[in-house]
């Protein structure tokens, strides 16, 4: 049994992270879930929430705002758009995000106006769960 | 036969177009290096998307419900050719080889009897496409304004091309750029972008996945996105090869303005001796009539 998996955090500019990690909480687009070694293989969509990694007792938090993980049983690949770090995420930043998600409502109708919705109330909800 | 002061003048004016090529090669050389960082550094988001993507459409690729941007619109009519291109010159045949390939597809594909169209990224592009195909143009995308390319743009791009999708303006898309191979060499290329080129080797290991939520959800999150990846590595590639592209033709012309100051200095000594046996003879003539 593999006591610990390769965590990988890409956005599209860029590779952030790539390290050994014991576990990883995610959140999911169904709801949160951590992540350890053998794990059964998921992909699951990201909805804007924190991303907590756990290694040799150390700890990363990395406040991200949608995209995709691959959950293997020995690897976890995070495909991110947008990360920021959790010690540098503030509320106005959040409040940029939701800004954006607002036009978005604005601009879309039907089916893609609720999930727009959807993420727009994640916004708002992560915006509150943020220290001034 | 050019007075010496018109050959000094020749002189000076070549030699202050080496100092700018050469000015110009060194700032291609340093921005080549960034550009080549960035598109080295955007590889691995790529390499992942195209392997989740793999995994996902082997599995998707053939239900009937699966995504038009996956499956195509059945139809093969409309051809959308987006021609990303740089916003300046002076890079040799950088744009020109990007443009011959458009042409010479969008000619074969307007003989086939397609209808074409034609987005073009970069100033440079529109300007050459313009003159043989105004009427096909459908726009054109501005970068001038950006320093740096950052995912931001190729996903606005990519929202453009979606937008028209959904409109139904065409049914195949393909991107053309220049791949970088090396400083000397790149490569005009193409991408089809819609219905998505699924990368074969990626299909390979075969994972089995539980998808949260459902496949086909993910798939329609993961498509457009996957077509912003794929645009903004064309965007990376191509502006690493402007780069390089350049850097060589500066350094042919900053070599091309050597040998000519080169051959100038030597037309100059010698009308310069010239002149002077010229006024000896005379001088010598003279005191001889005497």
């Amino acid at each position: 049994m593999a006591s610990s998996m390769r965590f990988e955090l890409v956005t599209p500019e860029k590779s952030l992270a790539s390290v050994l990690a014991d576990a990883v909480d995610i959140p999911g687009a169904e709801g949160e879930m951590t992540a350890m070694p053998d794990h059964a293989s998921v992909l699951t969509t990201l909805r804007p929430g924190f991303l907590k990694v756990r290694a040799d007792g150390s700890k990363a938090e990395y406040m991200v705002t949608g995209g995709f993980v691959e959950i293997t049983d020995s690897s976890v690949t995070v495909l991110a758009e947008t990360v920021v770090p959790a010690e540098d995420a503030t509320r106005e930043q959040v409040a940029r995000f939701a800004e954006a998600a607002e036009t978005e409502v604005a601009n879309s109708s039907g089916s893609d106006r609720d999930l727009a919705e959807k993420r727009l109330g994640e916004f708002r909800a992560l915006q509150s769960a943020l220290p001034r | 036969m050019p007075s010496l002061k018109d050959l000094k003048n020749r002189i000076e004016s070549v030699k202050s177009t080496r100092k700018i090529t050469k000015a110009m090669q060194m700032v291609a050389a340093a921005k080549l290096r960034r550009a080549q960082e960035s598109a080295v550094s955007a590889r691995p988001y790529a390499e992942q998307m195209q392997s989740v993507l793999g995994n996902l459409a082997s599995s998707a690729a053939d239900s009937a419900s699966a995504p038009k941007l996956l499956s195509g619109t059945g139809a093969d009519d409309v051809h959308l050719l987006i021609a990303a291109t740089s916003e300046r010159g002076l890079c040799g045949g950088f744009n020109s080889s990007i443009v011959r390939l458009v042409r010479a597809e969008a000619n074969r594909l307007t003989e086939s009897g397609k209808t074409v169209k034609i987005l073009t990224i970069g100033k440079k592009g529109r300007e050459q496409l313009k003159r043989d195909f105004a009427g096909a143009m459908v726009g054109h995308v501005d970068l001038s304004g950006h320093r740096r390319i950052g995912y931001q743009n190729a996903r606005d791009i990519a929202d453009d091309v979606l937008n028209r999708f959904e409109g139904g303006e065409f049914d195949v898309a393909t991107i053309y750029f220049s791949r970088f191979k090396s400083v000397i060499s790149q490569e005009p290329s193409a991408q089809r972008l819609v219905p998505a080129s699924v990368d074969p080797s990626a299909e390979g290991e075969r994972n089995f996945y539980e998808y949260e939520p459902g496949e086909n959800e993910i798939l329609a999150e993961l498509l457009p996105r996957a077509l912003a990846t794929q645009i903004f590595t064309a965007l990376l590639e191509n502006a690493a090869s402007e780069q390089g592209a350049r850097m060589t033709a500066m350094d042919n012309a900053t070599r091309n303005a050597g040998d000519m100051i080169d051959k100038l200095t030597i037309i100059y000594n010698r009308s310069r001796q010239a002149a002077i046996t010229k006024e000896l003879i005379e001088i010598i003539s003279g005191a001889e009539a005497l």
